[in-house]
Formats: structure tokens, sequence, C-alpha cells
């Protein structure tokens, strides 16, 4: 079986050495090893005006506007999975939670909980993946905290991530603000990350070539707001699926949402995973989509803006907004019928059945 | 995917569709006996689409949903112990017992783990030989060749420390349960394809023999199903009760000899208690006496533990095709996925599941 | 109760004295055990379960019925557009 990890033989981002090689408690004390890991690990891969600071806080300088704020908490494991890790998800998740109110993103706060025994050159890797997806995102980090805690008292690592940005005047997004007549977008395959992190759980051993498509979505979101300042609403289909993002859009704006069936975008091997799994790629994560609410007259434009970017090449037109069944969500099925699309009980499990 | 989307291809599930409707001259009850049946039609909508005088009707096919609550109780006393790891497919995790499930016993730190298949589980046994691995194998006959090997592995390997909770459950008891009801209104079968990819279909010329009904060995797919009930009714308006295999490329008329051998080395026919239905003469597999030191039932001392199923809803009524998930007063309302009542509404396989998911019964 | 989804053999090799077999699903690729399906040959198509192959599918049955069906489909659509009321079955 292939290690799923990522190959790191190439990487030009070489371990500085420390002491230890693994986290232990006293790197979390505040004395000479605290300093160490901040000044040697950490402090070089989120080098920003405000962090070299070493400040307590960030002070930053914010253009006219509204606000916007956001924070998440990532503990997924394994830490390592096909297409990313744990870092990725810390900020391109919190980048993206920002960017789906259509702000500007400019800043993130990270806070380590490491365990202890947490491997240098695991954190080392994860902190790697941390500066290059916030330099591709073009935001900074600005400020963050680390703390260690004792073995079993976290699964390696946990990272919160808080961002902020700020909302152009005129734009006012929302979930509530879907009009029947409205498209529903989605920019690319479904359930490509869900997958790839159940394709190596312990117990499912898969040699899968399904990947994680962690991805910042702020520059695909600011081309669409460019073409359509009017798009209602965006949200990014993580936990739970786009059944669940759907509805709660349903919900939030007592509309029906119809999906067309046969339009949704899902890769081949992902679908061969999902089939073995019996699980249904529309209740599961993805963490480089997102979905969109859109006026009927401007979908065509959108979609085309969307699939002109490389994180929109896939994009498709989901489905629609209707007045019938409010906060119902339902689905045309290939063979015509229509079916529910309801919000998932818990997490979606293999069956046998 | 090969061999899979052929078969849900609109343009022949049309084409099907339209000669059932052709074919159909008066009210048929079909019956079909397969979870991942009932998952098919509710999720492709098939029940919609077929003409009104075919009322499809599901049967006890889902495994995760007999499992008698008793069986649950004793998984949950073993899974506490620390010594074990308890291991399951995924969908048994959430299945209630009396007071708990598996879930709930992994949030309080008992070693609770899905496995895909049962070589997984003897491979925690063989990796851990200072704790005790369990396996819960439940399923019908297309699951116990795999439980089965799993014993099998573990014996020629020497192993001490891998034993099995066996829940195992046979259709063709069942059917015989449900037609020989007085109160039966079921006139032809879909059989379940890959239990026959397994057993053959000798078992269904008895049963279709006896209660002169059609018995039609079905695949999962919608263009499969399709062809099963077009050849059910085909078969009703002939008057016709045979049993004739639909699901050419997957089922035999001998099935899996060679499956059946070994699964025979390993099990032995017993009555079974069905979640909702109650005890069924010769209707499961137990472990054999020689293979008692595999049995986690015996190894775990929980053979007093027994549990009388309370009197809350009608999956036994649904299990057995006489009443359908609406007609529960308590269906979407006291009982939905998140809190459910009975075995139909627990798995996601469950009939009331499956209604819940996909047809609340008031889409405009 | 039977989720069992056919794939290509793409491997086969022994593991702890099994015949075991790698198994491509449309490109999602896991390991099944072959004791059942000892006929069965890199690129032929075996319908897994839960970690096992149950059966080597049979090609030309599936073929066949696929045909069949297609016939079928034709009839049905060329008699759907000539607006025939007589019963084709």
């Amino acid at each position: 079986m292939s290690d799923p990890r990522p190959d790191f033989s190439d990487m030009s981002c070489p371990l500085p050495i420390l002491d230890h090689d693994t986290i232990q408690l006293a790197h979390g004390a505040g004395g000479r090893l605290s300093a160490d890991l901040i000044d040697k690990l950490i402090l070089p891969r989120f080098s920003s005006y405000e962090l070299d600071q070493l400040e307590d806080q960030a002070v930053l300088d914010l253009p006219a506007g509204k606000l916007a704020f956001s924070t998440d908490t990532f503990v997924v494991s394994p830490l390592f999975f096909p297409g990313g890790d744990i870092g990725d998800l810390a900020i391109n998740g919190t980048v993206n939670d920002v960017a789906m109110s259509g702000a500007e993103v400019i800043a993130l706060s990270v806070g380590l909980v490491l365990e202890e025994g947490l491997p240098m050159a695991d954190l080392h890797r994860i902190l790697c993946s941390m500066e290059t997806a916030a330099r591709t995102a073009g935001v900074r980090i600005v400020t963050g905290d680390t703390k260690v805690v004792g073995r079993g008292s976290c699964d390696g690592i946990f990272i919160n991530t808080s961002g902020v940005g700020v909302v152009p005047t005129g734009l006012n997004l929302s979930a509530a603000s879907l009009k029947p007549g409205d498209r529903i977008l989605l920019s690319g395959t479904l359930a490509d990350h869900g997958m790839a992190v159940m394709t190596v759980r312990e117990g499912l051993s898969f040699r899968s070539t399904v990947s994680s498509d962690t991805a910042a979505l702020n520059g695909l979101i600011r081309r669409m707001l460019d073409v359509c300042p009017e798009i209602r609403t965006l949200r990014d289909p993580t936990r739970g699926g786009a059944a669940t993002t759907l509805n709660e859009f349903a919900a939030a704006s007592q509309v029906g949402i119809k999906l067309d069936g046969d339009s949704l975008p899902v890769r081949p091997d992902v679908m061969g995973a999902c089939e073995i799994l019996g699980i249904d790629p529309l209740y599961v994560a993805n963490e480089g989509k997102l979905i969109a609410g859109v006026p009927a007259e401007a979908a065509e434009a959108v979609l085309a803006a969307m699939k002109d970017h490389p994180l929109g090449k896939e994009a498709v037109v989901m489905g629609e907004v209707v007045s019938d069944h409010p906060g119902r969500v339902t689905l045309r099925t290939g063979l015509g019928a229509e079916r529910i699309v309801d919000m998932p009980v818990g997490e979606q499990l293999p069956r046998i059945c | 995917m090969k061999h899979l989307s052929e078969y849900r291809d609109a343009g022949l599930a049309k084409a099907l569709l339209a000669k059932i409707a052709r074919t159909v001259t008066r009210p048929w009850v079909i019956m079909e006996i397969c979870g991942g049946q009932t998952h098919s039609i509710m999720r492709h909508g098939l029940d919609q689409l077929l003409p009104p005088e075919i009322t499809l009707v599901h049967g006890p096919g889902c495994p995760v949903c007999v499992t008698p609550l008793e069986t649950i109780d004793r998984a949950l006393v073993i899974a506490e112990r620390p010594e074990v790891i308890f291991t399951s497919f995924g969908d048994m995790l959430r299945v209630p017992g009396s007071r708990d499930d598996l879930f709930r016993v992994k949030s309080r730190g008992g070693d609770v783990r899905m496995v895909y298949s049962p070589l997984e589980a003897v491979k925690l046994a063989r990796e851990n030989p200072d704790r005790e691995v369990v396996f819960l194998a439940v399923g019908f006959e297309t699951t116990a060749p795999g439980n089965a090997m799993a014993v099998k592995a573990a014996q020629r390997e020497g192993l001490t420390n891998f034993s099995e909770i066996v829940s195992h459950v046979l259709v063709p008891p069942a059917m015989d349960a449900i037609l020989s009801s007085p109160t039966n209104r079921v006139q032809g079968f879909l059989a379940a394809g890959h239990v026959c990819a397994i057993m053959g279909w000798s078992d269904y010329e008895r049963l279709a023999d006896k209660y002169q009904v059609p018995i039609v060995p079905t695949g999962f797919e919608p263009v499969d199903i399709l062809e099963g009930i077009l050849k059910t009714v085909q078969l009703l308006e002939n008057g016709d009760p045979s049993v004739v295999n639909t699901y050419l490329r997957a089922v035999a008329k001998d099935g899996n000899p060679n499956a059946r051998k070994v699964t025979d080395e390993v099990y032995t026919v017993c009555d079974r208690k069905w979640r909702g239905i109650g005890t069924l003469p010769g209707s499961g597999w137990r472990l054999r006496d020689e293979l008692a030191a595999f049995d986690a039932e015996q190894k775990f001392q929980v053979n007093e533990i027994v549990t009388e199923e309370p009197e809350v809803c009608i999956a036994g009524e649904i299990l057995q095709g006489l009443k359908k998930p609406h007609d529960c007063p308590a269906f979407g309302t006291e009982c939905t996925p998140m809190n459910p009542l009975g075995a139909t509404m627990v798995s996601s396989e469950g009939a009331c599941a499956a209604y819940h998911k996909y047809n609340r019964g008031d889409l405009t | 109760m039977c989720l069992a989804i056919p794939g290509k053999v793409v491997e086969l090799y022994e593991e702890n004295g099994l015949p075991m077999g790698l198994i491509d699903f449309a490109g999602t690729r896991n390991s099944a055990c072959l004791s059942y399906t000892p006929e069965a040959e890199l690129g032929q198509y075996v319908l897994v379960h839960a970690g096992f192959a149950l059966q080597t599918l049979n090609e030309e049955e599936a073929a066949a019925s696929l045909a069949e069906l297609s016939r079928l489909s034709a009839f049905m659509e060329a008699d759907a557009a000539a607006d025939d009321p007589t019963d084709g079955s």
C-alpha cells in the first residue's frame, strides 16, 4: 500500500535544526524552548509586517467598508491526506468563509494547539503548507498564538484561524435573499475532499487517486462579483456537503430549490469511491468549491467568468430557485422523477446494504 | 463506470417503463426484499414512474434493520470492555440498542472501529496480540461468505484473539413467513440479486411452487430493477408462478458453490430473531459448535442478555410489506432519522429512512 | 442488502495465504479477496462486496442484455413516434 502522505523529498523548505525532534511540554511554557520554536520554526513561515513587530496584537489599516470577520478551528484526522493537509484547510477554510461575504480578505490570525510528541517534521510540513496557501490567497498572517498540551489531549495538532476582510460598499450578500427564478451555480466537482480523507481512514485503506480540492476561492469570487455585483449569496459546501448548503439556502430564503440530477459534476474516481462505500456525493465535504445564487439574467455571464478561472473550469448550473415547496430542496433524477434532497443525519457512513 | 452506468441510462429505463405500462392490465403487489433495491428505487424515483397498477412494497431486506435489539445490547457490553477492539461495518454504528449505540460507547472511550471488510478485523487481531478483536458479523447470504473467510483466516493463522458476534439472516425463510401469513398481499417478488449471486435460485423454485408466486432475481441499478419488475409483471399477467433470472451478468442458477462450501464449513442453520418480526425458524446462520472459540457471545459470556422489543412502532408491519412508512402516525414527526423509534428508520437502508430522505409524500 | 460494485482486476497477489486482487473502480483502487473467484484474471470485472469478490461478471450476458434492451428502446421510440395504438409486447 502506498503512503498517502505527500512526497516532500524535493521540498524547497528545509527543516530548521532544533534541539528536539518532537514537541515537548516545555515548548509551550514560555521559556527558551518556546522562543526557539517560534523564532526558528513558526515566524519564518508567516513573516508579515505586523507579525514581525512581535506585539501582543496586530494593528491594521483597513480600507472603507464593512468588516467581515470569521473564525474556524481545524481538527481533521489524519493530518495529511492526498491533495493537502490540515494547514491547507486552516488557511483556505477561513479565507473562504470571509470571502463568501464578497469581502476582500486581508489578514488572518493563527492559533496552534500542539500535542506533546508531535514530530517537528510534521509541524514544519504543516507550517510550510500554510505559508504557501496564504501566499497563494494573497493574505497576511498578522498575529498568532501557540500552546502545547499533554499527550492524548489533542490529535497531533488543532489549528484555529480567524480572518478579517472588508466588504466593498454596495455589496450585500445573504442566504436570505434568493428569489424564485434565480439560478444555483456550482464551481466544480463534488465530494473530492471528503472522499480523499475517507479513503485514507483506518479500516478503509484504499489505493486511490482521489485528492482533496482544498483551495482559496477569493480570486474566483472577485471575478464573479466583477461580472455581477448582484449575486445573491455565496457559500462553500464543506461539512455536510452541497445538500446541507442548499437546504440552508432554502430555509433562509424560504424558497424551494430544484436540482438537475444530470448536471452534477463528479470525478470518475470520486464516483468510484462513493459507489464502493454507498455514499452520496451530495453529502460529502468540499474544500475548494462554492455554490452561488445568481439572478437568472446574469447566470450565463457569471458561469462564463467562473469557467475562465482555474478554480471554476468545471462550473455548472446545478439548479434553480422556485416558489414551490419553500424550505425544501428536490432533485430531478435522470429518469425524470423528483425526489427530496434532505439534510444529512450525522456523518455519512459506508454501508454494506 | 463500466457495468454500472449503462444500467442508469434514462433511454433504456423509459423504454422499460413504457413496456411495463403496456403489459399491465390489473393491479399487482410486488415486494422487493433488499435494502439496496429499496434505496435504488427511492433514489431514482422509480416508484413515482411506475404505472399506478403496480404497488411496490419493501420487504425486510436490510440486515442492519433486522438485527435484533438483543444482539446490539450484547455487542455494546462487549464493546465497552477495555481489552476489546470492537469492529463493525459502518452502518451498524448508529443502530440503537435498548439504551445506547456503538457511537456513544466510542465517545465514552470504547475502542470501536469501522471496517470495510472483515479481513481488516483479522488484520487488527494479528497486529494487536494483546487485545481482543471482536467483529460484528451481520448480513444476508451475500455477506456471510466474507465473514466466514475471516474466521477461516484467523483459524489458519492460529489467532486466539479474534471472534465474531454472528447475526446472519437468510432470505427464503423470511419470504416463507411473509407468503404464509394470512394477511399477505404480496403477489410477486424481486429476489435480491447479490444474495442470488451466492446462493443461486433453487431455493426460490420451491417457494414459487409452494405459494404459486413468480420470483425474479433482480439487480440493483434502475434498469435492472425495471427489468425485474417487467418480468414479474409478465409472469403475473400470464399466471406463471416461475423463477426467471433477469440479473444475468451476475447470477447463475448454481450461484457461487465455492462460497457456499466455505460458508457451510463455518456457519450452520439456526433459528433467528428478526427485529420487528419475531423468531423465524431456520432463518439464520450461527457459528458451528467446533468453532466456538471464535464465538464472541460465548467468549464474553453475554448469552444471558435477553431484550424484548418495545411496542412503539410499526416497523414489523413495514418489514413484512403490510404497511408503508406513511401509514405510521409517527413517521416524520416523532420518528425521524435524527430520532429513530424503530429499525426501519435507524438504518439508511430501512424503508422509513429511505422514504424520509427521498419522498415525504408531500411533493407537489 | 448487498452493495456490490463491479470493478476491474488490475493486479493479482497473495496476502496472508489468501489470493487477493487490486480492483479498479473508475480510478479508485481497493483490494478485494479473490478466494471466491479463483478464476478471475487480469482485466476481468468482478463484483465486490465488503472487500470480497463475489462473482466474475459474465460479460457476454451483459452485452446480450444491453443489446436486447437497446432493441427494445429503439422499438418503443419508433412505436411512440408512429403513435401506434396496438400493443407491441
